[in-house]
């Protein structure tokens, strides 16, 4: 716990973690509230971040859309761990020939710029937030499960699985019950760098309009629809600048909290 | 390398075939003649078997199809037309975030723990953490708005392609700075490189002649990564600075369905990858003579 920066990061995270979590309760305005009379507002007192084009409250929207972009950050990660782990840990443990050709696979399947696939599949299967979820955890498996098969490899012809084979347990039971719990550590710290990743290509993606969809919005569609109203006639910076600076400062955190893990880890 | 650009394909239109809705789906419904003769020009109306053999048989011929929106013109044209921008784009973000990393990297390695090196370190962390997108608003609202230096958008002057460049290249350059820094601290503790200094080399011999080669290495195998981030980073670039270029299509082509273009769009980005991971694994046997291809 000495790592400062990481603590900074973690106390960064928890921080927008709660805000995002009481939402509902401290917004200082309603999400779909518009005051025409508001409409381009600076930021001021009255509204700290500004107001969009209908006059609603920027600094609202920016807590709605922290809602959305760490959903899909948490929710990536969590498909992604259970696809990476699955996969890494089965190639690791049944090795040969199956692990072979499973990580030929996964080294095939890095080389490939999978971003494009995600879009194929959300220009197909439509852009709903679900697939979304879905298409971005099942582009980030690839990293964990070649930690996961190689942290297994090692581990598979220790004593202790030799023991539980002699008393008879299945490999199932085995991956589950006595190698998973030991690949803990690296499975959380790798988790904890994937949700960041994930949440950048949500940005990305729905910056691009391929994302999340009105009337949700998260800091990428936000800064997206902030883009718009940037002209030489007249430049309404802040509805970029604080949701493309809420997520930076977010991905920031999350980086050097997950580095700072991994640092603790390997010492 | 071609099985996997098969599976690619073979993928992708049944992928797109599966989809609910077809291409011409309105909300003015066409007359049934005319809907039928658009269907018989995109062989819509054969069998799926024979459709997926035109469409791989257009593709050995590099034929990517017509373009389902475009009603006049072929994906090829479409690509053509585009492509160049963006491939001119990314061969400059390339080697610029090569060249600048490189350097960085070596000079912050060869003065360790000095200001250079933490100043450097910090702004290359900033680099790494900042969305491309926010990167390229920040810049746009900057040089283009505050400061009228650079023309807001377009492509082909000078002045129009720095801020796209630079933008694009940032988050790599800082990203292998930090790689060669750490490669290069590596090297130059090695013996050899104290031979090198023991024979009376000059520090700048010792780093450009003996560390260099050996500590690049791992830049050279970042560069396939780099290429597929760049290609995916040059669409956003595109968008902000309202660039021609395929990622700007290749978008529209998404949000308006047009499959054909999409998929070919796809297959051309894979079909790049994969040939350029197949030159930095020839590249890298040149550089390290123990491996072998």
């Amino acid at each position: 716990m000495e790592n400062k920066p990481a603590m900074a990061g973690w106390a960064f995270v928890v921080f927008i973690g709660i805000i995002v979590l009481l939402t509902p309760v401290i917004a200082p305005y309603s999400y779909e509230e518009q005051n025409l009379e508001e409409q381009y507002q600076g930021p001021s007192l009255k509204h700290w971040m500004g107001t969009d084009s209908k006059g609603r409250d920027l600094m609202t929207r920016v807590m709605y859309g922290g809602r959305i972009s760490l959903a899909v950050g948490l929710a990536g990660a969590a498909v992604s761990l259970i696809i990476g782990v699955t996969y890494g840990s089965i190639a690791g443990f049944k090795g040969g020939r199956t692990d072979n050709i499973m990580m030929r696979a996964v080294d095939i399947l890095y080389g490939l710029p999978f971003i494009f696939f995600v879009i194929l599949v959300m220009t197909v299967v439509g852009r709903s937030i679900y697939v979304l979820f879905i298409a971005l955890g099942a582009v980030q498996w690839l990293t964990m499960a070649r930690i996961v098969r190689g942290q297994t490899i090692m581990l598979k012809e220790r004593e202790f699985v030799e023991a539980a084979r002699a008393l008879g347990a299945s490999n199932a039971r085995i991956i589950v019950y006595h190698l998973l719990p030991n690949l803990i550590g690296p499975i959380i710290v790798y988790a904890t760098l994937t949700i960041p990743s994930v949440m950048l290509e949500e940005a990305f993606l729905s910056f691009l309009g391929l994302g999340v969809q009105p009337p949700a919005s998260s800091w990428g569609s936000l800064a997206a629809d902030g883009m718009i109203h940037i002209t030489p006639v007249k430049t309404d910076w802040w509805l970029v600048v604080f949701p493309g600076m809420t997520l930076a400062a977010t991905l920031f955190a999350l980086n050097l909290l997950g580095d700072g893990l991994r640092d603790a880890l390997e010492t | 390398m071609a099985i996997v650009l098969l599976i690619i394909a073979t993928a992708s239109f049944f992928l797109m075939r599966f989809a609910p809705g077809g291409p011409f789906d309105k909300e003015r419904t066409l007359p049934e003649a005319i809907e039928k003769n658009l269907r018989a020009k995109y062989h819509l109306d054969r069998p799926l078997a024979v459709q997926y053999i035109i469409y791989m048989g257009g593709l050995i011929r590099g034929d990517l199809g017509p373009s389902f929106k475009y009603r006049n013109r072929s994906v090829n044209t479409i690509i053509a037309q585009s492509f160049p921008i963006s491939l001119t784009l990314g061969i400059y973000a390339l080697s610029l975030a090569f060249i600048v990393g490189v350097s960085a990297g070596t000079f912050a390695a060869v003065n360790k723990h000095s200001a250079l090196d933490y100043t450097t370190m910090s702004i290359t962390l900033l680099g790494i953490s900042l969305p491309n997108f926010f990167l390229g608003l920040i810049l746009l609202l900057l040089f283009c708005f505050e400061l009228p230096l650079f023309p807001a958008a377009g492509w082909g002057r000078p002045g129009q392609m720095v801020l796209p460049i630079l933008t694009l290249a940032a988050p790599f350059t800082a990203y292998i700075a930090r790689l060669m820094r750490a490669s290069m601290l590596d090297v130059l503790s090695q013996p050899y490189i104290r031979t090198a200094r023991a024979k009376g080399l000059s520090e700048f011999q010792v780093v450009s002649r003996h560390a260099l080669k050996n500590a690049i290495t791992p830049i050279v195998s970042f560069m396939g990564p780099a290429a597929a981030a760049v290609l995916t980073g040059s669409i956003v670039i595109e968008k902000i600075f309202a660039i021609p270029g395929l990622g700007t299509h290749f978008v529209n082509a998404a949000l308006n369905r047009d499959y054909t273009l999409v998929m070919g769009t796809v297959l051309l980005y894979s079909f790049l990858l994969v040939l350029f991971n197949l030159a930095v694994d020839i590249a890298y046997s040149f550089i390290d003579p123990r491996v072998r291809l």
